[in-house]
């Protein structure tokens, strides 16, 4: 496994590619979760924080991992900036995956008004991680808006369909300079697999996860195939042939040598 | 059919008796439920005409098994699908469309389940709706609370945990105005979350003053799409208006409001046509407004005080869990709702294939949270109940049993914004 190879977002490292999310599954799994997923980052709805409920979310997340509050609920970005605000105010720190929906169905990103929140709020001094329909002139917007990150998703959240936007996330991790984190629709470890072989530098996942048989063995089996999927990206991966075999005697053989 | 309901209330006044019989039995006496009464908004929207050309026209005898099995197989149920899964054909296969059910739940909600209580504010009502204990001919004990007293009951509810709260009162806008329950959504921002309201259909600008008063959900139930039915059973009063009722929720958003609910009351009519209308009425308006959050309940008619007879024959537990499972295959990210009307047992059964959010604690009556929740007698006045409950579980009770359900049980996951 490759040592040193650190995911660094808004000046923060991180040894895990796995960024688990909190809002499915009971409290008490939240723990072992995150041990067996091997994750320093787990995301939590600013709104289901906002409680006195007897038992808080955040009194359930181990003082030494990550929180990155996202602003889910929020329908614009001026919603958004009042949520991070508030994640602030709660103690959730400087990280904020920022979520703007003004769909209630299939909960797909608002682009513009995301890249709005981004403007402001990376302003502000947060270090932003957009939740985003993977389009390369709004994933250009957000680099410039100030993002530490950008989060396409894969396939409609909760979908587990893997990755239905696949080219699109590729022309992102080619054209865009900052860790690209595949977020929403990854349904299994081979597709959390295949997103890191293409360069992806992180996975986010939620409801794979909580509608998993054994939430802790699949938690520990998106490690692994996180961890495998990013050392083949890092190795350089073979070639691939797309139709046919390798000719042996090769079809420019009639070439004459040594002629231009 | 409608005779079920009348109860021959021989305490009333002479006048007031006379009048009620001729409601009942002359139709030329009652007003027309098709015309919107002075002060009533009526706003341009294809929603209605989309959801009733559906309803007449669906048949639920004409489906097959292999419809329903069509319908199973599809990644995404259409409107064709839906209606197979809530016909007759489907029965046999409630087992299969639970399991569907509760993949779907699981994508979209994980294992939570959200807790939530009602409060009864006011019983008075100037509507004559046959089949409910709070109806105006029905001689039970009224009551309004103070805005002292509403915020004695929402101390006490707050003190037990919750932190969801969903307002009703009687439907009397004379009695219970819409400044009275601004006040008391005042009132539950101190103590609350997250607000919602179940009162009387409201114009717009009615409900934007609401939503700035702290409230963001407005339920409002159909009792019944059938309106020729509609007609029968509410009599008399503004209630009686079926189109404005119908638009309230459409309303409700354009007033700003975050999300709203819908439901008839199963039992009225032929359930099933019913359970289809309740779900298009939400999918059109959510296709309409995206970014509404939409949630349904599917409430059964419940015995009253003075009439112990009203219940809904036609729709046992099997149906009722047909109707919720194909919600929920139709309408996957919707909320969904189940009354303490049903028991603890169902409602355990069905909080792990398609619920999404459940009542505890619960009294339909007025200004009894204290001897509910505490056991104290008291002297205060309490107002009668609007119907009668089965689960009466308290929060904590709830809590421990869905927890032990292997369900995560959530008090809030909302912000007003």
């Amino acid at each position: 496994m490759q040592q040193n190879d650190p995911l660094i977002i808004g000046g923060h490292q991180f040894h895990s590619r796995f960024i688990l999310g909190s809002g499915k599954y009971s409290l008490n799994l939240i723990e072992t979760a995150i041990k067996d997923a091997g994750a320093e980052i787990i995301t939590l709805a600013v709104r289901r924080a906002n409680t006195k409920e007897q038992e808080n979310i955040l009194d359930y997340i181990p003082k030494n991992v990550t929180l990155l509050p996202n602003t889910s609920g929020a329908r614009n970005a001026e919603e958004a900036v009042r949520i991070a605000r508030l994640a602030k105010e709660l103690g959730c720190g400087d990280f904020i995956k920022i979520e703007i929906m003004r769909d209630s169905k299939y909960l797909l990103p608002d682009n513009e008004e995301t890249v709005k929140a981004t403007q402001i709020l990376a302003k502000e001094g947060f270090i932003v991680m957009p939740y985003m329909y993977p389009d390369l002139n709004a994933a250009r917007d957000l680099a410039d808006a100030g993002a530490a990150a950008v989060m396409p998703l894969a396939a409609p959240i909760g979908s587990n369909k893997g990755l239905a936007t696949r080219d699109f996330i590729q022309i992102l991790i080619d054209e865009i300079d900052l860790p690209v984190i595949v977020d929403a629709g990854i349904g299994r470890p081979s597709q959390a697999c295949e997103a890191m072989e293409m360069g992806a530098a992180a996975i986010m996942a939620n409801t794979a996860l909580a509608t998993a048989g054994n939430l802790p063995l699949m938690a520990a089996a998106f490690r692994q195939a996180i961890t495998a999927g990013r050392n083949a990206y890092l190795s350089g991966l073979g070639r691939t042939l797309v139709r046919g075999a390798a000719a042996s005697d090769p079809l420019t053989g009639f070439l004459r040598k040594g002629e231009n | 059919m409608e005779n079920q309901f009348f109860t021959d209330l021989k305490s009333l006044p002479k006048e007031a008796l006379q009048k009620k019989l001729r409601l009942e039995t002359d139709p030329s006496f009652r007003t027309d439920h098709m015309k919107y009464l002075p002060g009533m908004e009526q706003i341009s929207s294809d929603v209605c005409g989309n959801v009733m050309s559906q309803m007449h026209s669906y048949d639920p005898l004409r489906y097959t098994a292999a419809d329903v099995t069509a319908a199973l197989a599809h990644d995404v149920c259409s409107i064709e699908d839906f209606k197979a899964l809530l016909s007759c054909a489907a029965e046999p296969f409630l087992e299969q469309m639970a399991q569907r059910a509760r993949l779907e739940t699981g994508r979209h909600f994980g294992n939570t389940v959200y807790l939530f209580t009602p409060l009864y504010i006011a019983n008075y009502c100037e509507n004559y709706c046959v089949y409910c204990g709070f109806h105006c001919y029905n001689p039970i004990s009224r009551m309004k609370l103070s805005l002292e007293q509403i915020e004695r009951e929402m101390k006490i509810i707050s003190e037990s945990g919750m932190e969801e709260i969903l307002i009703l009162t009687g439907e009397s806008r004379a009695q219970s105005s819409v400044s009275y329950i601004g006040e008391a959504c005042k009132l539950a921002r101190r103590y609350f979350r997250m607000i919602g309201l179940e009162i009387y259909p409201l114009n717009t600008e009615d409900y934007r003053y609401l939503h700035e008063c702290g409230a963001d959900y407005v339920t409002v139930f159909q009792e019944t799409y059938d309106a020729g039915k509609y007609e029968t059973l509410h009599l008399l009063g503004p209630k009686r208006v079926w189109p404005y009722r119908f638009d309230a929720q459409e309303r409700a958003l354009l007033g700003g409001m975050r999300g709203v609910a819908f439901s008839a009351l199963l039992g009225l009519s032929d359930f099933r046509k019913d359970a289809l209308a309740s779900a298009l009425h939400a999918y059109y308006l959510q296709r309409k407004y995206p970014q509404a959050e939409i949630s349904l309940s599917c409430p059964r008619l419940r015995p009253i005080r003075n009439n112990r007879d009203i219940h809904a024959p036609c729709v046992g537990e099997r149906q009722l869990c047909q109707i919720l499972c194909a919600y929920r295959i139709f309408l996957p990210f919707a909320g969904i709702t189940v009354s303490s009307r049903e028991s603890a047992s169902f409602r355990d059964g069905i909080s792990k294939i398609a619920a999404t959010k459940i009542s505890a604690g619960v009294s339909t009556g007025i200004g009894d949270h204290e001897s509910k929740y505490t056991g104290k007698e008291t002297d205060a006045a309490q107002g009668d109940e609007q119907f009668e409950i089965d689960d009466d579980r308290s929060l904590r009770a709830m809590y421990q049993d869905m927890a032990d359900n292997g369900l995560q049980p959530v008090l809030n996951d909302y912000l007003y914004v």
